[in-house]
């Protein structure tokens, strides 16, 4: 119980004194993931809501498909990704291997499935209602999508919640693609497996009690953001 | 109307967080960085937090360090996405050069292995000075073994220090259940150890920063077998053009240099040196 009490009271003295390195790490998290989230939404939601509502030939593959991604293995996105940025690939005259952007465009690759798939089942209900209504008024695709995704908008919270908690939490792909450069690429779960390998448990503890307090936040202000929406 | 706006909301949040994302890296670019691979004992064992801002405050060029095993750090530089190598293990480099992907290697420094296992020594091997007669005991007791099993420098040198004893237990048939390879850097490869009361091969710097020992003490050093020496070269800029070569030759030229031997030598931890530089020993 030792280790934990401990873990605890340096989670708090880190957060009390917004300790200068811990900032950097917790704001590089913030950049990349949210970024990561916010591409991933752009993709996703407008591509789950055509496989629910539009329809095309391979239609349920591709819903299947999606849902296998899901499931994506971290480490292998990131060493997709490292293979396609190294300066060995085709993306290599680019320069990203090791940048932020690099471990952006992992967390994308590995959320935009949740997104997509998760959106679709929601647009897929929602259509249940609407279908009708939607074909009475004659709606063109863009506008039966764009109807859909307003319509649902509040429960796609959910779904884009559900994309920030894994891209956030992950570590195998920005390992790979990012290298945890110390004040470059180290974000939360880097600095939390570098601790654990240098055997300091408490510091590794505490920086993950801090990553929970960040999701928290994020959960909280999302929630918060959700309620305002539907009561307007 | 709330339709749109909700698309449009949507969309320029994620706009500008990716122009946010792009404006920094665009910014940082710009910086004099260069880019080395090495490997987890010289960033674990925090040489590099002190050497290097004494390389940066005299050049003005920042150096990134992407921590691997030997293995994993040599491939890395061999696809051109690093601009120096720095890593310990002479065959390797050796190779490394005489494939083209560098000109000329330098010996910088050695470290030394100890072998930690628990206090209770069930092979009874403290106190030893001959590796492979420590290696010969653990092996009769067939008390449990942890190796890194990831190919890296430290790898290499304990399936070394195993010919030594003339036993290769990674290879038996049938497997030794006591010699238990898992895949992991140096601190995860502790962490087990301590976990299952087991031996295991570690460099000194990594041991010396490593907070959770558990059972484990140092039990066999001071093997001349046990010396651990590293080596840094340029990439080869002929092989591929982006290589920083300017920026990275200053990087190599300082660790050899006067300046950069006696920093290394400057590192201590509770007072115990842990790299001693070497760049002027012929043959190193």
């Amino acid at each position: 119980m030792h280790d934990f009490s401990q873990a605890m009271a340096l989670a708090v003295s880190m957060i009390a004194t917004l300790d200068d390195g811990l900032m950097q790490i917790v704001g590089l998290s913030l950049r990349v993931s949210l970024t990561a989230v916010a591409a991933a939404t752009l993709i996703g939601l407008p591509l789950g809501a055509a496989v629910a509502a539009l329809i095309f030939p391979g239609r349920r593959a591709v819903a299947i498909v999606l849902n296998t991604l899901m499931g994506l293995p971290p480490v292998v996105v990131g060493l997709v990704v490292y293979l396609l940025l190294s300066r060995s690939g085709p993306f290599g005259v680019l320069g990203l291997l090791f940048t932020p952007t690099a471990m952006i465009v992992a967390q994308t690759v590995m959320i935009v499935p949740i997104v997509a798939s998760l959106s679709r089942q929601t647009v897929e209900d929602l259509l249940v209602e609407y279908d009708d209504l939607l074909r009475v008024t004659g709606a063109g695709p863009f506008r039966r999508l764009a109807t859909l995704l307003s319509e649902a908008r509040w429960s796609l919270v959910t779904t884009v919640l559900a994309g920030f908690g894994r891209a956030s939490a992950e570590v195998g792909a920005v390992m790979i693609v990012g290298g945890n450069i110390e004040h470059v690429t180290r974000v939360m779960t880097t600095a939390i497996a570098l601790e654990t390998s240098k055997g300091d448990l408490p510091m590794a503890l505490a920086l993950g009690l801090v990553l929970m307090t960040l999701s928290l936040a994020v959960n909280l202000a999302a929630s918060l953001l959700k309620e305002t929406g539907e009561r307007a | 109307m709330l339709r749109r706006s909700f698309v449009l909301g949507v969309a320029a949040a994620a706009l500008t967080g990716l122009i946010q994302t792009a404006v920094p890296s665009a910014a940082s670019a710009a910086d004099r960085f260069i880019t080395v691979a090495s490997t987890t004992s010289t960033e674990d064992s925090g040489l590099f937090g002190s050497i290097l801002p004494k390389f940066t405050a005299k050049t003005g060029i920042e150096v990134r360090v992407v921590a691997k095993g030997t293995g994993q750090a040599i491939d890395l530089a061999k696809r051109g996405d690093a601009d120096v190598l720095f890593v310990h293990h002479k065959p390797s480099e050796e190779k490394f050069v005489a494939e083209g992907f560098s000109t000329l290697r330098k010996p910088v420094m050695y470290n030394d292995f100890v072998i930690v296992g628990p206090a209770t020594d069930p092979a009874g091997i403290r106190g030893g000075k001959d590796v492979a007669a420590a290696l010969s005991k653990i092996a009769t007791a067939k008390a449990p073994f942890v190796s890194r099993g990831d190919d890296s420098g430290t790898h290499k040198a304990e399936l070394a220090l195993w010919k030594t004893a003339s036993l290769d237990p990674a290879k038996a048939e049938p497997k030794e259940s006591w010699y238990r390879s898992i895949g992991q850097g140096m601190g995860p490869t502790l962490n087990t150890a301590a976990a299952m009361n087991g031996y295991t091969l570690t460099d000194r710097g990594t041991w010396l920063n490593f907070k959770n020992r558990g059972p484990l003490t140092v039990l066999v050093e001071s093997d001349k077998r046990l010396f651990n020496q590293y080596g840094a070269m340029l990439v080869n800029p002929a092989k591929f053009a982006h290589i920083k070569a300017a920026d990275g030759q200053a990087f190599v030229d300082w660790l050899v240099s006067a300046e950069g031997q006696k920093a290394i030598a400057d590192y201590t931890i509770n007072g115990e040196q842990l790299f001693f530089p070497n760049a002027n020993e012929p043959g190193a």
